[in-house]
């Protein structure tokens, strides 16, 4: 214990020959090329806030067109005369639209922004380590990204447009620039910025793993991590695993298209030329995609998952319902969601068996999540609740995993796919499940860990006004999108003209579009919020939702190394809310239970 | 003009700055505790979640019933009917659990939202509920497993060998249907054989062509309560052969033949006086992105009395057509494209 104690002074003590040359730090190392995980925690959220208002941005174009096909509107000749001449948004570029959205919200905004916001932010701060294992790859991985997102945005404006076969960029399409124009230079800078893209995501998840393993304080052992952290690390490992496949992919993709292999092409004839491509398969490249792809969900879901668990138990006053059934729930979950990626896959002419082998283990994924589900819901159940505006995103975040997650089952069984695949339905389902759960749990997390980030308080009332437009603009968007798809609108159609059975289904196109626009104005005002906020804000107190949890341990003022002294030392697990023979509501994990004699359920003692 | 709307905007941020600096200072002036204003807080939002699901779970209702009608048009192939049936099962069984978490969820909210006087219940572990809670959802999806892999399997299983052979061929922008004829067989196709009289690369030689029919406008027929063996292929990116009213959908993937057997069950003629719509016609729509003019991409289907579809096909295209023009023309180009390949 005194050998400990020393090792724990000496620590301290450089730490503070450390800090001393802290203040000689320049602009440029604690802005630009930060260590600092809470430095670089902020980097990720606003890179990933620019290019989350990028894609929302083309999905208002795209939602006016598919409103009023062919109509011209003023503003877009104004805002964006190149892709809409005259008003009218073109073709090509409406597919360019469609695939860009897709690609940043999946990959930039929920993959990039959320882990890396929010693992680097609470993965150090709430296991009690000084910073992550490798600040210097830490850096790295966001500076990736950031190159990743520079070259992504660049690649919307290229001679051609941007990448236009959908997100999942299927070969021949997406290989064969005389296909379709985007598949030229914009894809070109797809595949480099995803190449990038995924060198950060593996920086990264090394570090996370690595931080969650090897640097947690004293006395904080696996099962006392909060539920974030497992999230965490759950979905880090899923991206170092799957990740490598889609870089592969991606690479005999650029093999296909400038060095002439065949991995993917085969018997082609186009722009009036058989093609010498022979013995590939279109169909190896959905594996490898969808092998990445479908543990991708998870990749977005389960940090947003693991954000919304914390959020909702602080706020609830209440421990979570069953922490163990809850890590139990994510490590299933993250094991399925490797064998489940055929039921993207059921109408191409896969074997009906293992079309059947698909169906069974995807709909295996239900019950781990309904198991979560009812975990929420027990939580709330005689709950003392704030409705903090971080609450009621991740309330909303439970309501959409039941909605979008009750569809999937349906989509799941392969009988069923086969006349709502690839139409409005699956378009509804994931991004309610996926799109809107997801980025719940980000909203969730950055107006719970704001006052951690920034030292000041977001404002709440443009929060909750925030909250409500965002919920009636998913729900209003994305529920009625279930009966286009039901009527058999298929997805990525410029105009839904094309056959006169959709002419009734109007009326739904234009609510969708003006949900859309309700939408898009509740953004404005986060934006706004946020901003405002992060200069203007009231100052934070130390712990201001009373939480348990190590950060808020952590002085308000950003210190490199997280804390002054010896890092906090920790005794139970964090979910001590409210109980019984307590004097707060709350007791911190850094509480002993020799200072809590009143409370203490038998066999709690350190 | 454009420098006006820019110094709009930032004046407009610059207003709005300031009076949320106002809001502020006015807020910390009236005095209100922390306390009451997260009281009222919590009253609005808890009443307002009520009001929100009670509306939302109306309004859905509402448009399911109003736009019941357009939603699953009456099936026209035999496995269509059972797996709207089965869709309808599975929509009874989400249904249900989507209005009971939803209206629990959001009830909780509303009833547990915060009152100082009390304390949360201490509450974090029952196994027997937490079994329960596993066994349920088991049960549940091992029955829609076990329902729906019966209908997968009969659906992809069928005896292949007695269906009408047919291939739909899909290109940028289009298809092509071809009719195997009386041997029911397909000839070989090779998409170096590909030229503009050759739309499908046919293989003359091969005896099995002799009496293929090839679809030449935007227009393909099936004929009715006869099952069809469906090729589906593609000479340039992936496409995907979707006939809604059939419930068939497979894709047309380049290098490779994927196949699809179904019975459509509804003449064109007998779904007007279903539909009471005289203009009613099916579609085949392409449902795979495959270019620019992809959502244009579509064919008229017309499901005919078996004598009818008979009479029609003779108006259409043998697909040796355009043997004959090639081999008139055959030296020049042809040699050009062998040495090519050589």
């Amino acid at each position: 214990m005194e050998v400990k104690h020393t090792a724990h002074a000496e620590h301290a003590e450089k730490h503070e020959v450390h800090e001393h040359h802290e203040h000689h730090e320049t602009f440029w190392t604690k802005y630009v090329f930060s260590q600092d995980h809470k430095m670089i925690c902020k980097q990720f959220l606003i890179t990933a806030i620019f290019m989350a208002y990028v894609a929302m941005f083309m999905s208002m174009v795209f939602r006016l067109q598919l409103a009023n096909p062919g109509k011209p509107y003023p503003i877009l000749e104004k805002l964006i005369p190149h892709f809409a001449p005259g008003g009218i948004l073109d073709p090509s570029a409406y597919l360019a639209f469609v695939t860009i959205h897709g690609t940043i919200m999946v990959f930039f905004v929920l993959t990039g922004g959320l882990s890396g916001t929010f693992s680097n932010l609470l993965i150090p701060l709430q296991v009690g380590a000084r910073d992550m294992a490798s600040g210097f790859l830490n850096m790295l991985s966001y500076w990736f990204f950031f190159a990743s997102s520079a070259v992504m945005f660049a690649s919307i404006f290229v001679e051609g447009g941007a990448a236009s076969g959908g997100w999942t960029i299927y070969p021949p399409l997406s290989a064969l620039p005389q296909a379709i124009p985007g598949s030229g230079m914009g894809m070109t800078l797809w595949l480099v910025s995803m190449a990038l893209f995924i060198i950060s995501a593996l920086l990264g998840g090394i570090n996370y793993i690595t931080t969650v393993i090897n640097l947690r304080t004293k006395g904080m052992s696996m099962t006392r991590l909060p539920l974030t952290i497992w999230a965490f690390l759950i979905t880090a490992t899923l991206g170092v695993l799957s990740f490598p496949v889609l870089f592969a992919a991606a690479l005999l993709l650029i093999f296909d298209r400038s060095f002439g292999t065949s991995f993917f092409l085969s018997d082609i004839f186009i722009g009036g030329e058989p093609l010498a491509h022979s013995g590939g398969s279109p169909i190896l490249f959905q594996h490898l995609f969808w092998f990445l792809g479908h543990p991708e969900v998870y990749i977005v879901l389960l940090p947003a998952l693991g954000l919304a668990s914390e959020v909702i138990s602080v706020n609830s006053r209440k421990p979570i319902f069953g922490y163990k059934a809850m890590i139990g729930s994510m490590l299933i979950i993250a094991f399925l969601s490797f064998v489940v990626w055929g039921h993207h896959m059921f109408i191409t002419g896969m074997n009906p068996f293992l079309g059947s082998v698909f169906v069974f283990t995807t709909l295996l994924v239900a019950i781990p999540s309904a198991v979560k589900v009812f975990n929420y819901i027990a939580t709330l159940w005689r709950a003392n609740i704030q409705f903090t505006p971080q609450m009621l995103f991740a309330i909303g975040l439970v309501s959409f995993f039941i909605s979008g997650g009750l569809t999937g089952i349906i989509l799941g069984d392969s009988a069923l796919d086969i006349n709502i695949h690839d139409n409005y339905f699956v378009v509804a389902h994931f991004h309610i499940v996926m799109g809107a759960s997801a980025i719940f749990g980000m909203f969730a997390g950055v107006y719970h860990w704001f006052p951690r980030m920034f030292g000041r308080m977001i404002n709440k009332k443009l929060g909750y006004i925030h909250f409500w437009f965002t919920i009636l603009a998913v729900y209003g968007v994305f529920f009625p999108m279930h009966f286009l798809g039901l009527a058999g609108v298929p997805r990525r159609y410029y105009a839904n003209t094309a056959y006169e059975g959709f002419d009734a289904l109007i009326n739904i196109n234009h609510l969708v579009t003006i949900m859309a626009i309700i939408g898009g104005i509740g953004q404005l005002i986060f934006a706004f919020n946020f901003f405002y906020s992060i200069f203007k804000g009231k100052r934070s107190p130390q712990n201001p939702w009373d939480s348990n949890t190590l950060e808020w341990t952590s002085p308000v003022k950003h210190l490199h190394g997280n804390w002054a002294g010896p890092t906090p030392t920790v005794y139970r697990w964090p979910y001590d809310y409210s109980k019984p023979g307590a004097e707060d509501d709350f007791i911190m994990q850094t509480v002993p239970f020799s200072q809590t004699k009143s409370s203490n359920l038998p066999g709690e003692e350190d | 003009m454009n420098l006006l709307i820019i110094l709009t905007i930032i004046l407009g941020i610059f207003v709005l700055v300031r009076l949320m600096n106002i809001m502020q200072l006015t807020a910390q002036l009236s005095g209100e505790s922390e306390e009451a204003e997260m009281k009222r807080d919590n009253k609005i939002n808890a009443v307002l979640m009520m009001g929100f699901m009670i509306v939302g779970l109306v309004l859905i209702v509402y448009m399911t019933i109003r736009y019941s009608e357009y939603m699953l048009p009456q099936p026209a192939s035999e496995h269509g009917v059972e797996t709207d049936r089965l869709l309808w099962w599975n929509f009874g069984v989400i249904g249900l659990v989507f209005f009971i978490t939803q209206i629990v969820l959001f009830y909780f909210g509303y009833k547990y939202r915060y009152d100082k006087s009390r304390r949360a219940f201490f509450y974090h572990e029952n196994h027997k509920l937490e079994i329960w809670w596993t066994v349920i959802p088991t049960i549940v999806l091992a029955a829609l497993i076990v329902t729906g892999l019966a209908s997968w399997n009969k659906i992809t299983q069928s005896n292949h060998k007695d269906g009408m052979k047919i291939q739909v061929y899909g290109f940028q922008f289009n298809f092509i249907t071809r009719y195997a004829g009386k041997d029911n067989k397909l000839g070989k196709s090779n998409y170096k054989l590909i030229s503009d009289t050759n739309p499908l690369g046919i293989d003359y030689t091969d005896p099995a062509s002799k009496d293929d029919i090839m679809t030449t406008g935007k227009e393909m027929r099936l004929p009715v309560g006869i099952p069809i063996d469906m090729d589906c292929n593609s000479r340039d990116v992936i496409h995907s052969v979707w006939f809604p009213h059939l419930r068939t959908q497979m894709n047309a993937v380049p290098g490779m033949t994927t196949n699809f057997y179904f019975k459509p069950t509804i003449t064109t003629t007998e779904m007007r006086k279903i539909t009471k719509n005289e203009k009613f016609d099916y579609i085949l729509l392409c449902n795979k992105v495959c270019g620019v003019a992809h959502y244009t991409m579509n064919m008229k289907l017309v499901v005919d009395t078996p004598d009818d579809f008979r009479t029609w096909l003779k108006t259409q295209q043998s697909v040796m057509a355009g043997a004959e023009q090639t081999q008139t023309a055959d030296s020049a180009p042809n040699s050009n494209s062998n040495s090519k390949e050589l």
